[in-house]
């Protein structure tokens, strides 16, 4: 089966994250990664191919950088990487971003499933999946924490804290997959080599057919008016325990009428 | 005064506390119209308490296909009711279904969307609405203005205080007949499996949270007992969750959830960046840990230093004697 994953390139959210003057995310100033929580989704994708002889794509958009998302996706062994590189992109929204990833999809064809991690760990807003399914037609399932195919349906289960559910999909399918459902392989030297010799293609989106007016931050359908540090909390009290810090800790939730 | 379209949440009828606040957000914006996907005997209960919250109008789904598949065919009821009604803003719980067909709406119907706000506010001139979200493990707050299309917002639980409407205005209610075309039945739900009921209430909902993280070192008992004597929801960090102590699903943090209680307390958690993602939002904190430098401490109203094992049931105990 043909999987697509979707990546994405995030600042390091150990380094200091900020913003532009234009209220978007910088990117340029702060070291960037492969975002963790798209592991995942690439491990999944890796062990799924593996079992059907499948062929993995990564998939990502964004600025140059990007493509070391890509790379470290190839090094774990992904077979092709796609990367969508055009500056009209920069600024673009959840639903441009959805907009540019669907014709990318389409545009790799033949597709049975599309994987993501269960959300990007700078924007984190969790949508893309729904909107990407919307755009291609198809169904999406989500935060997956098992996922196995079986004859053109893709079964899941998605926990919560009241309930555990079995979801079923007809492919092809978006899915989105969890920080529980597998554990992402570090690339070997060999995967390193090899990954060198992967086919990667970049893509502007002249060769999508988008027109560069429905990206970017003017095409956006939401606007940011400001954007603001949240002032740091200040420090309450601290008390060491010494015999009595339990009821010290009683008193000062009375004190707040949480008793 | 244009309608406001508002999801409802509910379990037989009993309406989640998520929706009351919804329903008072949306008094704000106009209208504020019920969307209520309900089996015909669960639809009586819920009505009531979606007046008292200011629904004007319940719009009553029943079609099983809605209730039985995922996202799809409630994006078709929300996209005939937006066109239909042409509302003023749709709003819907911050939760995957909610988020999803927020999503999904915004696309097919052209329209702003913005999931996981604290806040909503009319704009100047009825010209759509004005959000605020915490972004980047809260450290910074993004106020967005969302008027294209009709606006479609995503709100987190505990952001709105609930209040009631007063007046005693008879609720008008529809019955929404939309044919749901085949391609939006290709998720479905096949199994459902109840978690064993805890008692307590759900984390991202509760007013009060108790967490416990690698101090506890696989014993939550004293968390359940603080959590139990304040009537609070029990979470864990992922150092305790990755290390199989406490399940995923109750897992706060980056990769987990994200809560925002009136009351939060860390117990033998560090305050790693992953973990404060998930709370640092919220009104009060408080956290004991066995070590002074933890980084926790330069969030908390109030902290102890000192080991779990005997701080957690000292205050429970206290805290009991206090309720008598």
């Amino acid at each position: 089966m043909n999987i697509v994953v979707c990546v994405k390139y995030v600042p390091d959210a150990q380094a200091g994250r900020g913003f532009e003057a234009d209220h978007t995310t910088d990117r340029q100033g702060v070291d960037g990664l492969l975002s963790e929580l798209d592991e995942y989704p690439v491990e999944e994708a890796l062990k799924l191919a593996e079992a059907t002889e499948g062929t993995v794509t990564v998939l990502t958009m964004g600025p140059e950088d990007a493509a070391d998302a890509i790379k470290r996706a190839l090094q774990m062994g992904a077979d092709q990487g796609v990367h969508v590189c055009d500056d009209a992109i920069a600024g673009s929204d959840a639903v441009a971003t959805s907009l540019v990833l669907a014709e990318a999809i389409r545009k790799v064809g033949d597709i049975d499933l599309v994987l993501t991690g269960l959300a990007s760990t700078d924007g984190s807003m969790s949508v893309v999946p729904a909107m990407l399914a919307e755009r291609l037609g198809v169904p999406q399932v989500t935060f997956a924490s098992e996922l196995s195919v079986e004859e053109g349906t893709v079964r899941i289960r998605r926990d919560s804290d009241v309930a555990s559910e079995t979801i079923e999909a007809r492919l092809p399918a978006v899915v989105s997959v969890t920080d529980v459902i597998n554990e992402p392989r570090y690339p070997s030297f060999k995967g390193i080599m090899a990954a060198k010799k992967k086919p990667v293609e970049t893509w502007t989106l002249a060769d999508l057919g988008v027109d560069a007016s429905q990206v970017g931050l003017d095409a956006a359908w939401t606007t940011v008016e400001s954007v603001e540090a949240r002032p740091p909390r200040e420090q309450g009290e601290v008390v060491t325990d010494e015999g009595q810090g339990g009821q010290a800790l009683a008193e000062f939730l009375a004190s707040r009428k949480f008793v | 005064m244009s309608e406001v379209l508002v999801l409802v949440d509910h379990v037989e009828g009993a309406v989640r506390k998520s929706t009351a606040e919804l329903l008072t957000a949306a008094r704000r914006l106009g209208e504020p119209s019920a969307v209520l996907v309900a089996a015909p005997e669960h639809a009586d209960a819920a009505r009531e308490s979606l007046g008292r919250y200011g629904a004007e109008k319940v719009y009553r789904v029943e079609a099983p296909e809605v209730r039985e598949h995922l996202v799809a065919p409630l994006v078709d009821v929300f996209a005939n009711l937006v066109e239909r009604t042409g509302a003023a803003a749709v709003l819907l719980p911050s939760d995957p279904d909610g988020n999803e067909v927020a999503g999904r709406l915004a696309v097919r119907t052209g329209s702003g969307v913005i999931t996981d706000a604290v806040d909503v506010q009319p704009a100047e001139d009825g010209a759509g609405v004005r959000t605020v979200q915490s972004v980047f493990a809260g450290s910074y707050t993004v106020t967005s203005l969302v008027n294209r299309g009709t606006p479609v917002v995503t709100l987190k639980p505990n952001s709105v205080p609930v209040e009631e409407a007063g007046g005693e205005a008879a609720v008008v209610e529809e019955a929404v007949d939309v044919s749901i075309p085949e391609e939006s039945l290709a998720a479905r739900i096949v199994q459902r499996s109840e978690k064993q009921q805890t008692g307590r209430p759900g984390l991202t909902e509760a007013a009060i949270v108790v967490s416990g993280g690698r101090g506890t070192g696989g014993d939550f008992g004293p968390v359940e007992q603080l959590a139990d004597a304040l009537g609070a929801a029990v979470g864990a960090s992922r150092a305790a969750v990755d290390a199989g102590w406490y399940p995923h699903a109750y897992q706060v943090g980056q990769t987990g959830a994200s809560v925002s209680p009136q009351l939060y307390v860390a117990a033998g958690i560090s305050g790693a960046i992953q973990h404060r993602a998930g709370m640092q939002t919220s009104k009060t904190i408080v956290a004991v840990n066995k070590d002074a430098e933890a980084p926790i401490f330069e969030l908390v109203d109030f902290g102890v230093v000192g080991d779990l094992f005997t701080v957690l049931p000292q205050a429970a105990e206290e805290i009991q004697r206090r309720k008598g």
